[in-house]
């Protein structure tokens, strides 16, 4: 192996600090300010991974984020492993392990390689022919795929570093660090705007901070040179903040950008402890200047993918700013003149360019000339139409191409070369316009989609190469003089630099080079990370795909990692050209955001684990947790779900539970219902209309079930409301509810009815509630008021009294949920642990049973009390539930009366609320599980299980299920198939337990 | 994600408010009159424009109010912002 393909240049890269790394297991050096990258290539290293579908070997073609091949595995930590990380944009640090991906079993013997000589059975399409029928054939393919195929593997354990979010505002931020973003940002900053300039790479300058020929001078210094002063000045601008190793991500409307900063992905594992590894900023400017430069395309012939093939703008960054010879003996193929700049740094450097390769006829440029004069090969008017070796190019066959470029004509040539630079022109980066609303427009003269000036959206403008501009002197002159517009500036010092550059005067573009094989026999690879060529663009076009967006997702093109950065334009110019379709009116595939990928760690911050989301603990929290309560969720709460005692099982525990507050006395938090104060002089009315019951004769001091729905007449939420005083009520919600109501309400309020005269206030977390149940609730509220008269003449069922336990005032409402005689006390919370404990103490006697939710549930089920959405799911009507007592028939109108007696709503054959009893007592049903009356096919779907128990009160299992006609099917027997079994149940009425309610006044 | 104008608070970032549908569509005053046809179409007939679009908005996270945007869903331009109850300034 070859160990002099550093050269002393110095420049940009630190000899004098070694850095080890392994890849694929194998140590190797490289030094500070390499990229992985550049320290394999410098390790005589191309070959570093397999293509996806024919596993063809892949070697380092690019130097940039646009990197199809290189992609690779870092780290072996199964907490920290990142998969699919461009080894182009890795910094190299101490201890870097990588590994190659979709190789297996290893990048050199790869088991996959055999597609590659299958490859004509796997044409554009290929799996979704083959492995999609017959359907159940798939489970043998996937392990197939699986193993052989796919990207990177995902982490395994939780991800350990810390990720961050900022907001950021700007008054003009400039996206891209090259020289067009400088002098934009350079500009910004010295009008003394505030100003963000978001550079992806760790250096500023772009391509031109190593650009040090003198054909290239501003001011009479090379561009290098004089560029280098202005990012020192830019540095000193204290209203300028520089944010580099910083990739934006999403340009989403009204200037709104989300930027991923890394912080410590280029630091060894010892100097990232502590510190946290990426930060999205979230940034609001006032204007944007989109500067993010241009990528060199490929060019399309067969066999353009092997080890040693790379963009020839990038040979020259690996030696002008890595100091890396990518090869000893290097040929370029161009269409264009960028390439002789890539001979110009060989030459300097001492590396033999055997052959340049120019499709067209004459260039003349101060460029070409430059190196004609060198005595270096030009053939002009050729192709390249093969290319040999096969884990790295060792040779090229040269022919001579037709006038029309159609085909190729005379003697094949073929040169020996360990390295190939390609160059097919330059494309904009028009990924961040588009995404923000901009239109592009197609330039004939060198096929280049560049920003639409008239369909630009407003306070934003690109510059420089991503406009379009690829001539140092355009590139400055269009920067200052556009940013002189589009921030309103004086004059300044730009407008009249003295540029020198070389310019392109001959242009030839061929989307697919021709060469003597019929297309059928080569492989003139379009997207080298999905391994489509060419021939499957043609293909799907011969199959009757039209739009470009069927195409690239049928051939695949454009859809790896690197979305299509290199490959997009060519299977553009291929559909074009093969279709006669001019490429303006083809317009592109649609530009998604992230621009690179983003991590998961990124995108979610902070919000992990504890802070993924609120937690709402009620007052009485800590109680539950001392008498180790089993917690449910319910939305944001916490609410305590069961209290197993001495092991018990949760159905132990909730049959007991059950048990003591029919025969006893239990108490339940229910703090976490929805509480709304309602106060205003039509506080009254305002009721009147959104329950379904009449509100206006409901005395001050009494409480009422209401029922709310939607316009459509479906039940939307219940709850006691009660009346406080005249023009004062409180409103209870459902749990999950509360916010929905209230928003509901305030809505009504604000634009429909905003004559009315009424206020709405949440105190759900202002107020605590307890409710004490049970034959013995009434001697437990006598101990701890004794001064309250509890006589069923003075505090009825459904009335309401104001209290004080102790010096505490509290609202006493006598309200029932399980149907037994019970209280609810609400009190401030901050007294209602005190206030919890006392009634615990009280009930101590009575055996007082602290229950849960699903206790509650199971009460409540006993009685035949819906629980919305449990019960409900916003596709039932009151009659639906058999509630129809609850309708105000006299009333004029309320929230949704005029749906129930829609076509629909009235339809008799409506899933309707019933009881079901199993025919086997024991037998507890599934929740969800479906009714049906018979088993033979096709099975009619009649309804489904909605609440389910088994019930220690009456000791058989009950169950609430909705019914298509269920109302008219009490006593019908009915069958619920499950997997092994078939349940045998009976409709019956919703109410299981007392249904004479004589317990309420017990 | 765009900036919204609320006439109480000023600009604020739309993740501070959430949208209510099309404006405009008044609550039938005696919906008792109308035949299920009328009533439906207040129920679920909303336009769905691509273009200049009238919408009701609610600054949830903010002063809790009700107001109506005039917005562009082409391109989510905001061309004005009133309050309940008032016309829209433009047609
Ligand atoms: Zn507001």
């Amino acid at each position: 192996m070859s160990n002099n393909l550093r050269i002393n240049k110095n420049n940009f890269i630190d000899q004098t600090v070694r850095i080890s790394f392994k890849f694929n297991g194998k140590k190797l050096f490289g030094y500070k300010g390499d990229t992985l990258a550049s320290a394999l290539l410098a390790n005589n290293i191309h070959l570093v991974g397999r293509s996806f579908k024919y596993h063809r070997p892949r070697g380092i073609m690019t130097c940039g984020s646009e990197e199809p091949n290189a992609i690779v595995q870092v780290d072996k930590d199964p907490a920290l492993t990142d998969p699919n990380v461009r080894a182009t944009e890795i910094e190299l640090y101490e201890g870097l392990e990588a590994f190659s991906q979709n190789c297996w079993p290893s990048v050199n013997f790869d088991i996959g390689g055999i597609n590659n000589f299958l490859s004509p059975l796997l044409p554009a399409g290929f799996y979704y022919k083959t492995f999609m029928w017959p359907a159940s054939f798939w489970e043998k393919y996937e392990f197939f795929i699986r193993h052989s195929a796919g990207l990177g593997k995902s982490p395994t354990k939780p991800d350990k570093d810390l990720y961050d979010h900022q907001y950021v505002h700007s008054d003009v931020l400039v996206i891209g660090g090259g020289i067009s973003g400088i002098l934009s940002a350079k500009l910004a900053a010295e009008k003394g705007l505030n100003t963000m300039l978001i550079n992806d790479k760790s250096y500023l300058g772009g391509s031109t901070i190593y650009q040090d020929d003198d054909i290239f001078k501003i001011d009479n210094e090379t561009s290098n040179v004089w560029l280098k002063k202005q990012i020192e000045e830019l540095k000193k601008i204290p209203n300028l903040k520089i944010k580099n190793r910083t990739s934006v991500a999403a340009f989403h409307g009204y200037n709104y950008l989300l930027a991923r900063e890394n912080l410590t992905d280029h630091l060894s594992a010892h100097e990232r402890k502590e510190k946290i590894r990426q930060r999205l900023l979230k940034i609001r400017a006032k204007k944007v200047v989109i500067a993010t430069g241009a990528i060199e395309r490929p060019l399309i012939f067969n066999n353009n993918d092997r080890p040693g093939i790379i963009l020839s703008s990038s040979i020259k960054k690996y030696i002008d700013y890595y100091g890396v010879k990518t090869g000893e003996n290097i040929s370029l193929f161009t269409n264009n003149d960028s390439a002789y700049e890539t001979a110009i740094s060989l030459i300097k450097s001492g590396v033999k360019v055997k052959v340049i390769i120019d499709i067209r006829e004459n260039s003349n440029s101060i460029l070409s000339d430059k190196i004609e004069k060198t005595g270096t090969k030009i053939l002009r008017g050729y192709t390249i139409t093969n290319t040999g070796g096969y884990k790295r190019i060792n040779s090229i066959d040269v022919m001579k191409l037709s006038k029309d470029g159609g085909s190729v004509i005379g003697n094949k040539i073929t040169y020996k070369c360990d390295c190939l630079g390609i160059s097919g022109g330059w494309t904009p980066m028009v990924h961040l316009f588009t995404q923000s609303g901009g239109k592009l427009k197609f330039r004939n003269n060198d096929n280049v989609f560049i920003p639409d000036e008239n369909k630009t959206p407003s306070e934003q403008i690109s510059v420089g190469s991503s406009n379009g501009d690829f001539e140092l002197d355009d590139v400055i002159n269009n920067t200052i003089k556009n940013i002189k517009i589009f921030l309103g500036l004086d004059k300044n010092k730009y407008e009249n630099l003295d540029i020198k550059c070389s310019k392109e005067k001959q242009k030839r573009n061929i989307w697919l080079l021709p060469s003597n094989k019929p297309i059928s026999k080569t492989k003139p690879f379009l997207d080298f990370q999905n391994d489509s060529t060419a021939k499957d663009v043609k293909l799907a076009l011969r199959e009757g795909f039209k739009s470009i967006e069927h195409v690239k997702r049928y051939t695949t093109t454009g859809m790896g990692t690197d979305q299509g950065k290199l490959s997009n334009m060519h299977a553009l110019g291929i559909i074009a050209d093969t279709t006669g379709t001019n490429m303006g009116e083809l317009g592109t595939t649609t530009f998604r955001p992230p621009y690179t990928p983003l991590t998961f760690g990124a995108i979610v911050g902070r919000n992990v684990g504890e802070f993924f989301d609120h937690t709402r603990r009620t007052a009485i929290h800590d109680w539950h947790v001392e008498n180790k309560a089993e917690f449910e969720n319910v939305g944001q709460w916490k609410r305590p779900w069961y209290f197993p005692k001495n092991g018990e099982t949760m159905y132990q525990a909730v049959q007991r539970e059950s048990k003591a507050a029919r025969e006893s006395a239990g108490i339940l938090d229910a703090s976490t219902l929805g509480k709304i104060d309602i106060q205003g002089e039509d506080a009254s009315e305002f009721l009147n209309r959104v329950y379904t019951n009449a509100w206006s004769k409901l005395s001050v001091g009494k409480c009422r079930y209401g029922l709310m729905l939607n316009e459509d007449g479906m039940v939307y939420d219940d709850g006691v409301t009660t009346r406080l005083g005249e023009n004062h009520y409180i409103m209870t919600t459902t749990t999950g509810g509360a916010a929905n109501v209230l928003s509901k309400l305030e809505d009504y309020l604000q634009t429909e009815w905003p004559e009315l005269n009424v206020y709405l206030t949440t105190v759900t977390d202002q107020y605590s509630t307890m409710s004490i149940c049970g034959p013995n609730s009434k001697k437990i509220i006598k101990k701890i008021i004794p001064s309250l008269n509890l006589s069923d003449e003075s505090f009825p069922h459904m009335s309401f009294k104001n209290s004080k336990i102790d010096n505490v005032n509290c609202r006493i409402m006598r309200i029932s949920f399980t149907g037994e005689h019970s209280y609810e006390i609400n009190v401030q919370s901050n007294y209602a642990k005190d206030v919890w404990e006392k009634c615990i103490n009280a009930g101590k006697e009575f055996n007082i049973t602290p229950y849960g939710t699903e206790t509650m549930h199971l009460l409540r089920a006993e009685k035949g009390f819906i629980i919305t959405g449990q019960d409900t799911d916003g596709t039932l009507t009151p009659s639906d539930l058999q509630m129809d007592w609850i309708i105000g028939k006299k009333k004029y109108d309320f929230i949704g009366k005029r749906s129930l007696y829609r076509s629909d709503t009235i339809r008799e054959d409506r899933k309707q609320l019933v009881g079901l009893l199993t025919d086997d007592p024991k037998e507890v049903l599934e929740e969800g599980a479906q009714l049906v009356e018979s088993l033979e096919k096709p099975i009619d779907m009649l309804g489904h299980v909605t609440s389910s128990y088994f019930s220690p009160n009456l000791n058989k299992s009950i169950a609430l299920a909705v019914v298509r006609s269920g109302k008219k099917l009490k006593g019908k027997k009915l069958i619920v198939p499950m997997e092994n079994k078939n349940i045998n149940v009976t409709i019956t009425d919703t109410v299981f337990y007392d249904k004479e309610n004589k317990r309420l006044n017990a | 994600m765009f900036i919204i104008n609320c006439p109480y608070c000023g600009e604020r970032d739309q993740t501070e408010f959430s949208c209510g549908g099309e404006a405009h569509i008044e609550r039938p005053k005696q919906p008792t009159e109308l035949s299920d046809d009328q009533w439906a179409e207040y129920l679920f007939m909303r336009k769905n424009i691509k273009g200049i679009q009238f919408e009701r908005w609610n600054h949830i996270h903010g002063c809790r109010k009700w107001f109506n945007v005039v917005r562009d869903t082409s391109n989510d331009k905001i061309h004005a912002v009133y309050k309940m109850g008032e016309r829209p300034p433009i047609k």
